[in-house]
């Protein structure tokens, strides 16, 4: 029944070639970006705050354009495609959510499944699947405005819209960031199983370390706008990049909760 | 004989005048609403063309409404005597915040949630008509408020060129020199701009706590 959408078809990559992108006043946000994302896995895109993640998503679904440089998506580039069909085809969550207010849960994360018009009835079936996915019980939540949930609430509805549509690809800034621990570690677990069953090409913001080692095939990390390394998660751990050191040892300052976890 | 006397003795006459008065506001605002927001909508993202139309209908706004009735007459096709006069006039008063309100309302709509839906592949049609629109909704009926109460007010001089109304009671008062007659027009006139205030102020408050 799935149809594939915008003709992106399961198990595609993402590629970034040199790409830079600087604002209209020559500052460069990001720069001479180059980086795989090959089928089904999970990139972790690490970094500080400011260092230039959530701009480096909005690149790949032409919310940016690159100044310098060229973006492949399944192998095209990504100035060759059609940018509403490419967003079609790639679920995103955003940062602080970025739900409709003037929609109810249940509208909002039946968007895009609603934009490719599939029937009714799989919609609704879909939205309570997501819901549920979410931990957040459609009975209670469904019929809420956005403006009625906490932000965690908020962020959950946000991953459920991303997720709806079940396109091959997926944006996630930092989806689980204003989570509790526990929920956030039910989450991470559930994304994780999804993630590998699914075989989703995955770009997954966090500034958190663990989480980027608990969810990333490989992790990327930015400072300032640059990638200072690409690791494999078994590596990254002993990488000798200073600016991966610097992560490294935010984690072993906070291995005292990590245990309890 | 006191005003509410005379009105009920003429009820017919204050019946068809009020039918007609709301005929007027109402195509007025018609017109007012076609032109008003499409062109608001089209000029959201025109910052400068914006500038220059806003001052040009601000401009209209200033002129007393006896002199704009008396220009249009001898402009041809829309001028001469009569309604078609004044309806084009009262649409031209009702312009300014209609299409003010529709560039704030729309311009005012979170930036955030307008990349939101542009990220979930919505195309700039379902952008506006599903996000921005809805959102903007509470200002532009604003607008629509305060233009249909300057309507109102306005129509009852479109009686001095002719064009009907309760107005026709006014200017009569005037020239008798007759109080009640006046009042007989003035206060079904006030008694409508304090209704669609409020009808409008209640669809208004709606669509806000939507
Ligand atoms: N439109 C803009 N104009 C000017 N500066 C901007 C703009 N957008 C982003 N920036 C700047 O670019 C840098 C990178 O921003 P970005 O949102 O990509 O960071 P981030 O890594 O996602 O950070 P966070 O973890 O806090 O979300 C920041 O220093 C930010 O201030
Ligand atoms: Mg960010």
């Amino acid at each position: 029944m799935a149809q594939p959408i915008a003709g992106i078809q399961k198990g595609c990559a993402l590629e970034c070639r040199g790409v830079t992108y600087r604002l209209p006043s020559g500052t460069a946000l990001v720069s001479d970006l180059n980086l795989t994302v090959a089928r089904g896995e999970t990139l972790v895109l690490l970094g500080r705050s400011g260092s230039g993640k959530t701009t480096t998503l909005k690149l790949f679904n032409r919310l940016l354009e690159p100044s310098d440089g060229e973006i492949f998506i399944a192998g095209r580039p990504s100035s060759a495609w059609d940018p509403i069909q490419l967003r079609r085809g790639i679920g995103y969550v955003i940062q602080d959510a970025g739900l409709f207010p003037h929609w109810s849960v249940e509208r909002n994360v039946a968007l895009v499944p609603q934009l490719e018009h599939w029937p009714e009835e799989r919609i609704r079936a879909r939205v309570k699947e997501m819901l549920e996915l979410v931990g957040l019980p459609p009975a209670e939540f469904a019929t809420r405005r956005p403006s009625e949930l906490s932000g965690g609430q908020r962020q959950r509805v946000g991953v459920a819209r991303a997720l709806a549509a079940d396109q091959p690809i997926l944006l996630m800034d930092e989806p689980f960031g204003a989570l509790d621990p526990v929920t956030r570690a039910e989450l991470q677990r559930e994304f994780r199983v999804l993630a590998s069953r699914l075989e989703k090409t995955i770009v997954f913001v966090t500034h958190d370390v663990r989480e980027a080692l608990f969810l990333g095939t490989r992790i990327a990390l930015l400072a300032g706008g640059r990638l200072a390394g690409v690791h494999a998660r078994e590596e990254f751990l002993n990488a000798t990049e200073p600016e991966v050191r610097a992560f490294v040892a935010s984690l072993q300052l906070s291995r005292g909760d990590e245990e309890v976890r | 004989m006191n005003w509410y006397d005379f009105l009920l003795r003429n009820r017919g006459e204050v019946l068809e005048r009020t039918a007609e008065h709301i005929g007027l506001v109402a195509a007025a605002m018609a017109i007012a609403l076609a032109i008003g927001l499409p062109l608001g909508i089209a000029l959201v993202r025109r910052v400068t063309l914006q500038r220059w139309v806003l001052a040009v209908a601000n401009v209209v706004q200033t002129i007393p409404s006896l002199a704009l009735f008396g220009f249009l007459i001898p402009v041809p096709w829309i001028g001469g005597v009569g309604a078609s006069t004044a309806i084009v006039a009262l649409a031209l008063y009702a312009l300014l915040p209609i299409l003010r309100n529709t560039c704030t309302g729309i311009t005012g709509v979170d930036a955030a949630v307008i990349e939101s839906a542009r990220g979930m592949g919505m195309t700039p049609q379902q952008v506006l008509w599903q996000v921005e629109l809805p959102l903007a909704a509470p200002v532009l009926l604003a607008g629509i408020r305060v233009a249909t109460v300057i309507s109102v007010g306005i129509t009852t001089i479109a009686a001095a060129i002719g064009a009907g109304g309760l107005g026709v009671f006014i200017f009569r008062g005037v020239a008798m020199v007759n109080n009640q007659v006046i009042l007989a027009g003035a206060i079904p006139a006030a008694l409508l701009a304090v209704l669609a205030d409020f009808g409008l102020g209640v669809v208004q408050r709606r669509l806000a706590t939507r």
